[in-house]
Order: C-alpha cells, then structure tokens, then sequence
C-alpha cells in the first residue's frame, strides 16, 4: 500500500482486502443481519495473520518459555523474546522496556503497587536514593489523576492513596469533553509524586495534550503514568517522543489475542522498583531465607508467560505497520467525520464530548433525547449494529457529564463509511419506536 | 423486534405509582452497575409478615424502558395485594425472566408483566426488569419480613440471576444501596 499517500483513509479495494482478514465481520447476526460492529473501543476483531501465528506457535514452537534447554524451549523463549522486540519497536522503544502484563489493567496496577512495595523494608536496598525516592510515597504526597479516567487508571490509584495515606486529586474536564488545564499548575504542585492519565479518553473520544501535562510533571519532579489503550490501536505512538516515564496498553484492543498487555517504563525506572507479583521467573536467586529478583523485564514477568498471546501481539504490531499507522488514523478518522456529521444533522442526538473531528480519536459517545442508551443499543443491535451502552468503566466521567450512561460507537481500521450510514439509518428507527420524535 | 411490546413503552412513558410518598416502613437504593440505573424504592405495609397487605411501593427511578416499565407494572400489580401474593408474583416473574424465551409468563400471576416475556431472550436487560423488584423485595427485608423462604423460588431454575436476588435480600441489611450483580461492567 505503499503507493498511496502516507495520510490518505483506505481506498474501498483496501477497505475490502483488510476486512477480508477478519472472518468475524462476514457473520451475520440477529436473523441474518450483516454484523456492523463499530465496539472496537471495547475489543478489536482479530485478522487471521494474528490467529494464524499463535497457531504456528502452538503447533510448532509450544513450549514454557525460559525454561528447559531442549529445542523446542529454546524456540518458544526466541519466539517469545522475538515478539518483545517486535513489540518495542512498534512504539518505538527499547526491547528489555517492554514488559508483558496480562492487560493493560495489571500494568497500571504494577506501576501503582510499586509505590506502595517500595515502602517495605529492604524494598529498595541497592537503589539510588535520588531513584529510590521517587517511588516514596505517603502523607503530604498527592497522587494526580484526571475525570475522564477509565476505572483500571482510577481505582489503582485511589486504592495507592488508601494504601499509602498520600491524597488523590485530579484534572477536571470541560463541559465540551477536554481536560481542564486551567488549573494545572495548582492541581500538579511540589506534593505531587504521580501524574496518571489517560492518551485518549474510551469515551469521549477526546486525545490529551499530553505535552503540556508531561511539561508540569516534570517541573515538579513526578513520574508520569499514560494510559495509552485508545490511543496504540489507532495512531503511530512512539513513547520516546511522548516523554512520559510509564507507558500501558492492551493488546486486545488492537488487533491482538486476549490476556496480554503491555507496560512500557523508562528502563532506569523499571530497575528501581520491586516486583508486583512474585513466584517462579521473576527471580535471580532463591535461597530459603530470601530472594533476588531478575533484571527488568523478568522481574515483572512472574510464572509462564503468554508466549502465544505475545506472538500473536506481535502479529498485530506487524499487521498494523503493514496499514500503516499514518493511514491507520486518517482512515479512523475520516469515519469519525462523518459519523459526527450525520449525528450533527439529528437534533434529538447530543454527542458527549468533543463535536468536531480535532484532536479526536473514533470513539463517539452520545445520548438520544428521551431514550435511555441501553434502549438505544437494544435498536442498533436489532439492525446487526454492534455498539456499547452504558458508562463504559468511566462512572465519574459521565456523572461529571451530566448523563448516567451513554452510547459509543468506536472505530477501527476494518470499519467503513457504509458501516456509519448503517449505524446512523438504525439509530433513526430509535425515536420512532419510542414515538419521541419525526 | 419482540422486546418493546406497546405495553412496555406505555409504562415506560407514564410510570404508574411514580413518586416518592409518605408514609413508608423501608426505603431501599438500588444500582445496576452496568449502566448506572438507579431506583430509591420505598415500601408500606399493613400487618405482619406474609399476610401484612402492600399498602403502598413508591419510587424515583432512573433507567431505561425496560427497568422504568418493570417497576411501573410492578407497583401496580403488588399494591393492595399481601406480602405473600407479591411475592408470588415476584418468584413468577423471576422465573419467566431466567427462561431465556421458555416461559411466556401467567397473567393471573404477573398482570402486564407478561409483556416482559421476550426479555428472557436479552441476557443483558433481564436485570433491568429485575431492578425494581430486586428493590422491592430488599424493601420488605428491610420492613422486617422474612423472604428468604419463598415456596416458589425453589422452583426457579438455578442460575447466577437467581443466586444473586437471593443474596442480595440477604445481605441488603448492612447497607441500603446495592449494586445489583448480575452481569457487571467493568
């Protein structure tokens, strides 16, 4: 696909030739109805190129990776270690800064209980102090969020908070569906130790300035946290560029296997901190009196790792360069234009977040006057169009909305201009059901 | 689509018995954490125990069609009627709801609510018609009668629907707000 321009969406031949991939979106659904599936947000569908390598993986290379000398272990461990490489130039990074999680919910966690191990005796024993103290975290420390979060950047944090007796605050957001950076010097201040949030928000749609708000934390000396679920699927990231000190992702959501997840850190960083979870290789040496962990990224990688996940995700990586990422987002973001025209020109919808296409990602939330979205989801499922209903982990972000739950339409790079009209086509059923309004 | 039948939208539209009234025995707060429906349920009653008469369910509700019209027909069809009567109807429209499309309901026992019959086949909403009378039933725990040995729920097929009804009438004592767990969001 070389020959088409870098930021040009899919031509209708490519469009054809990607969802050719993905036997799933040939299936009907609801008494015959094409399958319209706009839930990406939620999981992405998977191309047989993924499938295909973690049936390679199983069917010739299976075995427990870093274990064992014999050949097919050997394979598995290269296959595995392959993919972390794979993975790591994906978003630009450095292979042992890479570490495997299984989702992007237990890599937050990973970096939040690493403030609050670090408070254990002998935690940081060996660590530069400069390093040591930057995990320190207790009364008087403030730990920095924002209320668009999805919970799994939410909870982690205010559990850290009640773990530790540091203060959880946050950015708040704008009536249009933005951080509020009005205040971003008196909520990130010298108290601050942590600054988590999120690349893209699940809901909104909305894409942070993520610059302006590395830009504060670092005056301050805090470690940055980015969410990045919604954003790797759907954009080129290079986390060098971005500047933040702790990268998490999903691979589900972009293409990749179940049950694994990424936590890219700053190598520096990854050394200072204890383990999350322990057990068997995580370890350097195990004497019945204690124990010495392994190097990152192993030291976070305890118990036999997702070897065909992390094949598979590497697949994804790979199919995803093959689009193109530049492409990726021009694509994503030629459907997010025209959804939000056809929803402009319906005066009983109102979009939750920002109305225009700028600085936004393909998640469209919005609510229809009247109807409550599960009712409106319940319409669109009828017609075959797959969407999701409710507060999409994100309760407080719609409380600060004014609306208990919402609709969400997501984009990926299989989806299709025709895929909007059908969404927009059911979606107009809706009012007349509930004999709202036409 | 066999979901929205008239009747539903009706009730969904103009929910009877709507309104929080005086007086009232218990007052229970109830959520689905899926999608953030809420209903404040309150619940008067004449007598004692299972003979005790429903003099009265009132409610403020938010949340779609389906949990609106359910606590609209609800409290019309338990009002005026024992504790025991409501709570048949109740046992009826919990297994007619967990039938996945099996059970089309009894009229005699749950008046409209049969209209809620094709929810069974939307695993999904089966806990928004069971919103409201999951509140109702935590009510009158709250008022001080024993449900936990209703003859009919023996009866129900069991399921995780069932199993959680049961533990939140049970467990509703501690705290009033309850989060319905039938199928969480995350």
């Amino acid at each position: 696909m070389s020959d088409v321009a870098v930021g040009a969406a899919f031509t209708a031949q490519e469009s054809a030739a990607i969802r050719s991939d993905f036997a799933i979106l040939s299936r009907s659904v609801r008494a015959g109805k094409p399958l319209v599936y706009l839930d990406s947000g939620a999981t992405s569908q998977k191309p047989r190129q993924v499938l295909d390598a973690e049936r390679v993986f199983y069917e010739q290379h299976n075995a427990a990776v870093h274990r064992g000398a014999h050949q097919l272990a050997e394979e598995a461990t290269d296959a595995f270690e392959d993919a972390r490489q794979t993975v790591a130039r994906f978003i630009g990074a450095q292979t042992q800064e890479v570490v495997f999680t299984k989702n992007a919910t237990e890599a937050l966690n990973l970096v939040a209980y690493a403030f609050s191990n670090a408070a254990a005796a002998g935690a940081m024993d060996g660590v530069d102090p400069a390093l040591a103290a930057r995990f320190s975290l207790g009364a008087g420390d403030e730990i920095v969020i924002t209320e668009m979060e999805h919970h799994s950047n939410l909870v982690p944090w205010q559990e850290l908070a009640r773990r530790t007796g540091a203060t959880l605050r946050w950015i708040g957001v704008t009536d249009d569906g933005r951080l509020d950076l009005g205040d971003l010097d008196t909520v990130i201040t010298d108290r601050t130790k942590v600054v988590a949030f999120t690349h893209v928000s699940n809901v909104l749609g909305t894409i942070n300035p993520v610059a302006a708000i590395v830009d504060r934390a670092r005056e301050v000396g805090a470690l940055t946290v980015l969410d990045a679920c919604q954003s790797v699927p759907h954009m080129a990231v290079d986390v060098v560029d971005l500047g933040v000190d702790f990268v998490a992702f999903s691979g589900h959501k972009m293409f990749g296997p179940l049950g694994i997840g990424v936590l890219w850190g700053r190598y520096d960083l990854l050394a200072a901190m204890p383990p999350f979870l322990t057990g068997g290789s995580m370890i350097e040496v195990v004497r019945m009196e204690g124990t010495t962990y392994a190097d990152p990224p192993q030291r976070f990688e305890a118990g036999v790792p997702m070897a065909a996940q992390a094949v598979g995700l590497a697949a994804a990586c790979d199919y995803l360069t093959d689009l193109g990422m530049e492409r990726v987002s021009a694509h994503e973001h030629v459907l997010t234009e025209a959804l939000l025209d056809g929803l402009a020109q319906r005066p009983w919808v109102r979009v939750i977040g920002p109305v225009d296409g700028k600085d936004r990602s393909g998640a469209v939330a919005f609510v229809v006057d009247g109807i409550h979205p599960h009712d409106v989801g319940q319409i669109l499922d009828d017609d075959g169009v797959a969407v999701r209903v409710g507060h999409h982990c994100a309760w407080p972000l719609h409380r600060r909305m004014n609306v208990t739950a919402t609709t969400r339409a997501s984009f990926a790079a299989y989806n299709t201009v025709a895929e909007v009209d059908a969404l927009l086509t059911a979606l107009d059923r809706v009012p007349v059901m509930f004999g709202t309004v036409l | 689509m066999d979901l929205y039948q008239e009747i539903i939208i009706e009730h969904s539209k103009r929910p009877l018995h709507a309104g929080l009234r005086e007086p009232f025995n218990a007052q229970v707060h109830h959520v689905n954490s899926t999608c953030g429906d809420e209903v404040t349920l309150r619940v008067q009653l004449n007598g004692e125990g299972r003979s005790a008469v429903v003099a009265d369910v009132s409610y403020d509700a938010v949340g779609c069609s389906i949990s609106t019209a359910a606590t609209s027909v609800l409290a019309d069809e338990v009002i005026g009627h024992s504790v025991k009567e409501a709570l048949t109807s109740f046992a009826a429209m919990r297994r007619m709801l967990t039938s996945k499309g099996a059970d089309p309901g009894d009229e005699d026992e749950i008046g409209d609510g049969v209209a809620f019959a094709g929810v069974s086949k939307y695993p999904a909403r089966v806990k928004c018609a069971l919103l409201g009378w999951m509140a109702f039933t935590d009510a009158l725990t709250q008022a001080g009668v024993d449900i936990t040995t209703t003859p009919a729920s023996h009866s129900v097929p069991s399921s995780s629907e069932n199993n959680v009804t049961e533990t939140n009438a049970n467990n509703t004592i501690r705290d009033n707000t309850i989060t319905s767990k039938i199928m969480e969001d995350s």
